[in-house]
């Protein structure tokens, strides 16, 4: 079928990547924001196919790399107290704390269970009332409607034994984190597509006037990320900053109204420390007061948590765009999927493991 | 982590006050809380990220991006278990 090809059509790439080569007329540095895009980008080549005056860094946006250290040590606390069975998504039981990770707890003997949806875990502690069940509510915007809906049919349910480690984080303030970054390079931004799906893209329009960058809600096939790209340098070419909507098929500007209230109804805005970076004001969503009963750091005292990040690891200058996974001299060698030593690292989002997966760790060795 | 899979709206039904329904991922049917998107029906395409239906999308758009993702290796969380209704 003609359509569905479009998006991945090498004549209409070429056609774009063409265009990108006409309008540009000086160097510029772009970041992807979703940790999504990146792994499309670097396993499609997509900044390889761009004329050498456009460089591509890769943005803080996988959730599973900037939860903090605290948050996963934390959670193994958790999982390893009596009679709790811990749920998660799947994507978190590997990421290294400070000293396991939850697959090696749940090997121990910890009740570790991987759920699809959060609303899952609901019903487990449904079904196990003598229980305690503890979801590990981690996620963009993206994830927060299905947390949010947990959480609250909790409480509808008077389900007792269902609480929530929170760690939510939100893009707009990482962006703003990035552009207020001192060294900053980052001109313009592919803005996330999915995350947009939920909030729309109005959020964005302040920092696009702000920071005078623009902002392009990008997809994430190779003819989306093409023309987000496109989108973004002629803005620059014309000294303009604002938004544009790439992904229109999807994205429109209010996004799902719905959705959005009943984030509000479980969550409000906090300070949000990320792995790699630190504490970012006003990035992080936890539950609201009236939803005390149901949060995890209210029913399990795990105490103070001392945690310390590898010295050697660059992924906090990684996810600001200040540095590439083949800058850091761990990479490929003393750090790998297998063992991560950061934020980058540990999920296949990440930027150090997307160049990892797709074999730039070759080029790295072989140019060093 | 963050990206949203479409499905095709097989069933309806409201569950103690929400509106649920079932879908289709490329023959593996998921539970989906469809609450935030009244509009989307039987035989609708809907992009659903973590058990949560977002929003509607057209049929070839549907596809489109179900095989992106297939080849992307992000259809992972269709392998969890599932909770029974």
């Amino acid at each position: 079928m003609k359509y569905l090809d479009e998006y991945r059509d090498g004549r209409v790439a070429a056609k774009i990547v063409a265009e990108i080569g006409r309008v540009t007329t000086r160097p510029w540095t772009l970041m992807e924001v979703c940790g999504g895009q990146t792994h499309s980008i670097v396993k499609h080549g997509i900044d390889r196919l761009l004329p050498s005056e456009i460089e591509l860094v890769h943005g803080p946006g996988c959730p599973v790399c900037v939860t903090p250290m605290e948050q996963i040590d934390k959670a193994h606390a958790i999982a390893r107290s009596p009679g709790v069975i811990f749920t998660s998504f799947g994507d978190m039981l590997r990421v290294p704390g400070s000293r396991t990770d939850l697959l090696r707890l749940k090997s121990e003997g910890a009740d570790v269970r991987i759920v699809y949806a959060p609303i899952d875990a609901v019903r487990i502690a449904q079904e196990n009332p003598d229980r305690e069940v503890v979801f590990f509510a981690i996620g963009f915007e993206t994830t927060a409607p299905a947390n949010a809906l947990a959480v609250m049919r909790a409480r509808a349910l008077g389900v007792g034994n269902f609480t929530m480690l929170v760690s939510h984080v939100l893009v707009p303030p990482a962006i703003a984190a990035v552009l207020q970054s001192p060294g900053n390079r980052v001109q313009g931004f592919l803005g996330p597509g999915h995350v947009c799906t939920v909030m729309g893209y109005r959020e964005y329009e302040a920092i696009a006037r702000n920071y005078r960058v623009p902002v392009v809600i990008t997809g994430f096939e190779p003819v989306d990320l093409l023309e987000g790209v496109l989108k973004t340098v002629t803005q620059l070419e014309r000294a303009e900053a604002r938004v544009d909507n790439q992904y229109s098929r999807v994205v429109s500007a209010a996004g799902n109204a719905g959705a959005q209230r009943l984030i509000w109804s479980a969550f409000e805005v906090c300070d949000r420390k990320w792995r790699g970076v630190g504490t970012i004001p006003k990035s992080g969503l936890r539950l609201r007061y009236e939803l005390r009963d149901h949060d995890a750091e209210k029913r399990f005292d795990v105490g103070t948590l001392e945690t310390r990040e590898p010295a050697e690891c660059i992924s906090g200058q990684i996810l600001r765009g200040l540095k590439k996974p083949h800058d850091c001299p761990a990479f490929g060698n003393r750090c790998s999927p297998a063992n991560p030593l950061g934020a980058t690292m540990v999920s296949a989002e990440g930027a150090c493991a997307a160049y990892y997966a797709y074999g730039r760790y070759r080029e790295a060795v072989t140019a060093s | 982590m963050c990206l949203a899979i479409p499905g095709k709206v097989l069933e309806v039904f409201e569950d103690r006050g929400v509106r649920m329904g079932r879908a289709d991922f490329g023959g593996t049917v998921r539970k989906v809380c469809l609450e935030s998107l009244p509009e989307a029906g039987l035989g609708d395409y809907v992009l659903v990220h973590v058990g949560f239906a977002l929003s509607k999308v057209d049929p070839e758009e549907a596809e489109r991006t179900y095989r992106f993702l297939e080849e992307l290796g992000q259809l992972g969380e269709l392998d969890a278990p599932q909770a029974d209704t």
